[in-house]
């Protein structure tokens, strides 16, 4: 047992690991806010009702017949709860939080600063539009910024997330095979390491959907899309650079020849932080992609959001965006609501009114706050930080595509682990203990035991160098035949290791009152 | 019945005059890790070899499996709903999925025995 020189144990297996009721530390065991002491108090002040609706009948029989059943705090109680769980996350403000695919990265101060200006943050959907012109001024400039760094002559600022962009994407695709009597395309493509969004919301359409093969090298198989294209083929849907952290270096000749077999190109956008400022999706052929503001553009992500997923367009299928956009003519700004002359072949709204409002203020004062100069350096710095970490870390481990470099995120397989009784769940559950957020473990499926690391352009050497240190103290540890620590781990999170397994088979999905419980086996 | 035969996407087959059951292969179950879901088809479904026949979700992942060979469904292993449990227990028995009225028996005959299968999964 490691002891600093008053004998205190000072590494994470030499701590006492039984569950402490209470607490450990400074953080607090924290129970439900329903499992919280003290129903008979309440920190707001409301009047007796007392029998002043005996007999009210204004509700259709729906008045309440006894209590609600809400716990009794006060607002110190209440605070406490909320601060005290906020203590027990993980964020992007604490830490490196390196989940691949997920981009995670810094989101800048002066974006909030600037969405919270009462211009942008103290308007109503519903106002006249003479009275916010300037929120629709941002719309129409940050549409303009997102159709040039994307080479699209179109874009749909509407859809809410990633999948929400996806599903836009492909309403519009088969809006325009239907207008071209190409209704009967009823399949789609997509690789076998696609985001499980892609075949969802292919399914979700009404698409079947079929997979493409990857070479060894971690790439669309392109004998194997040819072979599968056709005249039954609607789209095929391809993440560039992929869920591997590769560049799809045949994008030409995949787009090429999806267009040959009249079907739509959709390029799923998720990791457009890896190109933006430098490779225009446009000139690659795609016909519609979904960009996450609140991953290449740096609003919220997470808990933390609302995301935001406008859709660009080719000229293909502009005709098909979703209402409303934003017209700028004599009078200023103003909204496009309902399909008139221009907008007969639109598939109708996203959402009830113009999207989110506050991520495109962020999303705008990033771009404004990087300029186009910047924001190419954004691709070029999360590129090669993701290399630095795969240099860093591959005499250890084992990276999935070894040769050439990769794109903004570092895969690695688990083939490296073999023989050692630990398990990628097993590492990245040792990464905890080590003050790290894990990397996306499993993900994407055509790796085995895939662990995929996205440092992001925000993090600093030192704190990359910080990561890489852990991350070969417990490669080291692992092919030391530390393997009970890592079965053993977390022992430093508040619950230890979590039973995965019989929370999925068995979940408690609500809170039921112990009282009512204790009666009720009676 | 017969002995299993096996599919390159770890399905496992076995064929009584007519009736085939499915299931995955006790290899499949442990890559998949912990089971948590799966989901049968429904009795009188008639799918072909390659269609999608049921649904497995472990912890890391969900998996499709496929109709192996062709043929109408006659009967799911409803069982498994409140205990997928049982997928990692006894993959290649209790863990079944469905049975399958086969179109063309010799499409299953055409699969691989135990000892080819055992080969395949030298070579992944």
């Amino acid at each position: 047992m490691s002891m600093n020189s008053v004998g205190r144990p000072t590494r994470p297996e030499a701590v006492e690991s039984g569950y402490q009721p209470g607490g450990r530390g400074l953080l607090q065991d924290e129970p439900l806010l329903f499992e919280l002491d003290g129903w008979d108090k309440t920190g707001v002040d409301l009047a007796d009702v007392g029998d002043d609706l005996a007999g009210f009948d204004g509700l259709g029989g729906l008045v309440r017949s006894g209590p609600i059943g809400l716990p009794g705090l006060s607002e110190p109680e209440t605070v406490r709860h909320y601060v005290r769980l906020s203590q027990k996350n993980h964020a992007i403000d604490l830490a490196i939080y390196p989940l691949g695919s997920c981009t995670m990265k810094h989101n800048p101060r002066l974006n909030e600063k600037m969405a919270r200006l009462p211009g942008f943050a103290d308007i109503h959907p519903l106002q006249p539009q003479s009275t916010v012109q300037g929120a629709l001024g941002l719309m129409d400039r940050l549409a303009h910024w997102l159709k040039t760094l994307t080479g699209m002559p179109a874009v749909a600022l509407t859809p809410k997330a990633g999948a929400h962009g996806e599903l836009c994407g492909l309403l519009a695709i088969r809006a325009a095979h239907e207008a071209k009597g190409q209704g009967h395309r009823k399949t789609v493509l997509a690789p076998t390491s696609a985001h499980g969004t892609n075949p969802a919301t292919a399914a979700f359409c009404g698409y079947t959907v079929v997979e493409i093969a990857q070479t060894a090298d971690g790439r669309v198989d392109l004998a194997d899309l040819e072979a599968k294209l056709g005249d039954h083929v609607a789209a095929i849907m391809v993440t560039n650079p992929n869920t591997c952290g590769l560049f799809e270096r045949d994008i030409l000749e995949i787009s090429r020849l999806t267009h040959a077999a009249g079907a739509y190109f959709y390029c799923d956008g998720a990791n457009f932080n890896a190109i933006v400022g430098r490779v225009r999706p446009g000139d690659l052929g795609v016909d519609a992609m979904h960009i996450n503001l609140h991953k290449t553009f740096s609003t919220p992500h997470g808990g933390g959001g609302p995301g935001a997923g406008p859709v660009v367009l080719s000229a293909a299928l502009a005709a098909y965006a979703p209402t409303p956009w934003v017209v700028h003519d004599d009078d200023g700004f103003r909204l496009q609501e309902t399909p008139e002359a221009e907008a007969e072949a639109a598939f109708g709204r996203m959402c009830a009114f113009h999207g989110q409002m506050g991520m495109y203020v962020r999303a705008y004062a990033y771009m404004l706050s990087h300029g186009a100069d910047g924001l190419k350096q954004v691709a070029e710095d999360a590129v090669l930080n993701a290399n630095y970490l795969k240099a860093r870390l591959s005499d250890l481990m084992s990276p999935a595509f070894p040769d050439g470099p990769c794109m903004h995120e570092a895969l690695f397989d688990d083939s490296w682990l073999e023989g050692t009784g630990v398990t990628t769940l097993d590492f990245a559950k040792a990464m905890i203990d080590e003050g790290f957020h894990p990397m996306t473990m499993y993900f994407p499926l055509v790796v085995h035991g895939a662990m995929l690391i996205e440092p992001t352009e925000t993090e600093p050497k030192q704190e990359l160098d910080r990561f890489v240190e852990a991350m070969r103290r417990l490669a080291t540890a692992a092919k030391a035949g530390e393997a009970e620590r890592f079965r053993a781990a977390p022992v430093m999170a508040p619950l230890r290791r979590l039973d995965e397994t019989l929370a999925a088979r068995k979940p408690r999905l609500r809170w039921a009152p112990v009282a009512a419980e204790a009666q009720a086996a009676e | 019945m017969s002995e299993l035969r096996f599919t390159k996407d770890h399905e496992w087959v076995a064929l009584d005059g007519d009736v085939a059951t499915i299931g995955i292969t006790a290899y499949a179950a442990d890559q998949l890790g912990d089971v948590v879901f799966v989901e049968v088809p429904e009795v009188g479904k008639t799918v072909k070899a390659g269609d999608g026949l049921a649904v497995v979700e472990s912890v890391k992942a969900a998996s499709d499996v496929y109709a192996p060979v062709g043929g109408e469904v006659v009967a799911a292993n409803t069982e498994l709903g409140d205990s997928p449990e049982t997928v990692n227990a006894v993959p290649e028995a209790g863990g079944w999925f469905a049975k399958l009225k086969v179109a063309d028996p010799a499409e299953v005959a055409a699969l691989m025995d135990r000892a080819a299968y055992e080969d395949f999964l030298q070579t992944l």
